[in-house]
């Protein structure tokens, strides 16, 4: 029987998918397995990258191993901790905030006196052109949180100028900012709120 | 044989053009090529993609029936683009991270299934190959085509981060068009995709509808 002949045959196409998908799945499974170790490593640098950009100068441990998980407002929160002489210096971690096309994912770092060491935008969906400009890539905008704290400037300023507040929005794009504005603000309340937890030195450490 | 060649050439890079021609894969197109760089990227990763599956299928053409060639082909692709995923991901992590997003966009790329369908399986595995090339070339110069002139019109800049994409050697590539410029936000959303992609096939058609005049004149002539 020739190829001509046996490719028109039910039971050879059945086998012909068959072996196709178990070829084709042997061969994700394999690299998958390949690949598994190198892709963590890559994101985890990736992270302890994300994260000293909102932890300037050096700390003596591990950030991924030093985390702690404490209940937010909306959900947990994984905090990763910064120390110096085994105290905890900063905090780092993730907020969410509303902007005008879905979520703004930030990572904050927060000195343990409360006070803004940085902020950055992780991912969003906002208007490119408008509201792109909380990326430090094309404005300085998102530098404008470094140094700041619940109290100076004082709570109720804490909102856009269009709101009352001293944070500058964008020509054209005010929810985009807002949103920031009110994560960060956020964050600096859950700080508050959880600091005993969040600055004790024995948790945690693994 | 050449000449062969040159056909297949020439198919690839304008006659029958992915986007211009054929007019398969708008989705991605349109949803990248707010910049010439975007474009680039896009393309590129599409060539590799594309070359890769014309081989692939190209070589197995004569075991698969007909009957079941839909199936098999989607298949093949799909593993082949999440086996070049997951090994950027893994092996060239900085070069992931500019065009993981258009990789995963290339699944839904129906060009490559076009060409798995019309040309490889039908041809020998070399002129698949140069074909894989010719159409991905014919794609990513369109993308950066429809990305440039998005590019200049919406933020007034061309190439703008090519040197995240294809590292500091080609940050020349950078230029600024119209300094100051405020942007024109409609050409950087879809729908100035839309009209760009609209009035670029436009242009296509009169410049083919001029040289087949000319050659039918010639051909009066003599």
């Amino acid at each position: 029987m020739n190829l001509e002949e046996l490719r028109g045959k039910l039971s050879y196409q059945g086998i012909l998918l068959g072996g196709v998908a178990l070829l084709t799945s042997a061969a994700l499974a394999f690299a998958s397995r390949a690949t598994e170790a190198d892709i963590k490593a890559a994101e985890a640098a990736d992270l302890k990258q994300s994260l000293s950009q909102v932890l300037p100068g050096e700390y003596e441990n591990d950030l991924l191993k030093d985390t702690v998980t404490l209940p937010g407002k909306e959900g947990e929160v994984l905090v990763y901790r910064a120390r110096r002489a085994g105290k905890v210096e900063a905090v780092v971690y993730r907020v969410t905030g509303h902007g005008y096309a879905g979520k703004i994912v930030c990572v904050m770092g927060v000195s343990s006196a409360g006070k803004v060491l940085g902020v950055r935008v992780l991912s969003h969906k906002e208007t490119p052109g408008l509201g792109d400009k909380i990326e430090p890539a094309k404005a300085d905008w998102i530098h404008s949180f470094e140094g700041k704290y619940l109290g100076d400037p004082p709570l109720e300023k804490w909102a856009v100028k269009k709101d009352g507040g001293i944070f500058d929005q964008f020509a054209g794009a005010t929810i985009t900012p807002r949103g920031v504005v009110n994560a960060v603000k956020g964050g600096l309340e859950f700080f508050d709120a959880s600091k005993a937890q969040l600055l004790d030195e024995a948790g945690g450490v693994k | 044989m050449n000449e062969k060649y040159a056909a297949i050439t020439r198919d690839g890079l304008w006659n029958n053009n992915v986007v211009f021609a054929q007019m398969l894969a708008l989705c991605p197109t349109l949803a990248v090529t707010s910049s010439a760089t975007n474009g680039v990227g896009m393309g590129l990763a599409t060539t590799a993609v594309l070359v890769l599956s014309n081989v692939i299928i190209s070589s197995v053409r004569e075991l698969v029936s007909p009957e079941v060639r839909i199936p098999v082909y989607i298949v093949l692709i799909a593993t082949l683009v999440t086996l070049v995923d997951m090994s950027l991901n893994a092996w060239a992590h900085e070069l992931y991270k500019v065009l993981g997003l258009f990789i995963a966009l290339i699944v839904v790329n129906c060009a490559i299934l076009g060409r798995a369908e019309s040309f490889a399986s039908k041809n020998g595995m070399a002129d698949s190959a140069l074909d894989g090339l010719m159409m991905g070339l014919g794609f990513t110069a369109s993308l950066v085509l429809i990305g440039g002139v998005r590019e200049i019109f919406g933020s007034g800049t061309l190439f703008s981060n090519a040197h995240l994409l294809l590292g500091p050697a080609f940050a020349f590539l950078e230029t600024t068009v119209v300094p100051e410029y405020k942007g024109f936000l409609l050409m950087i959303l879809p729908p100035g995709g839309f009209m760009v992609v609209g009035l670029l096939l436009a242009a296509k058609r009169v410049l083919d509808q001029r040289r087949a005049a000319r050659v039918a004149l010639v051909a009066q002539e003599a």
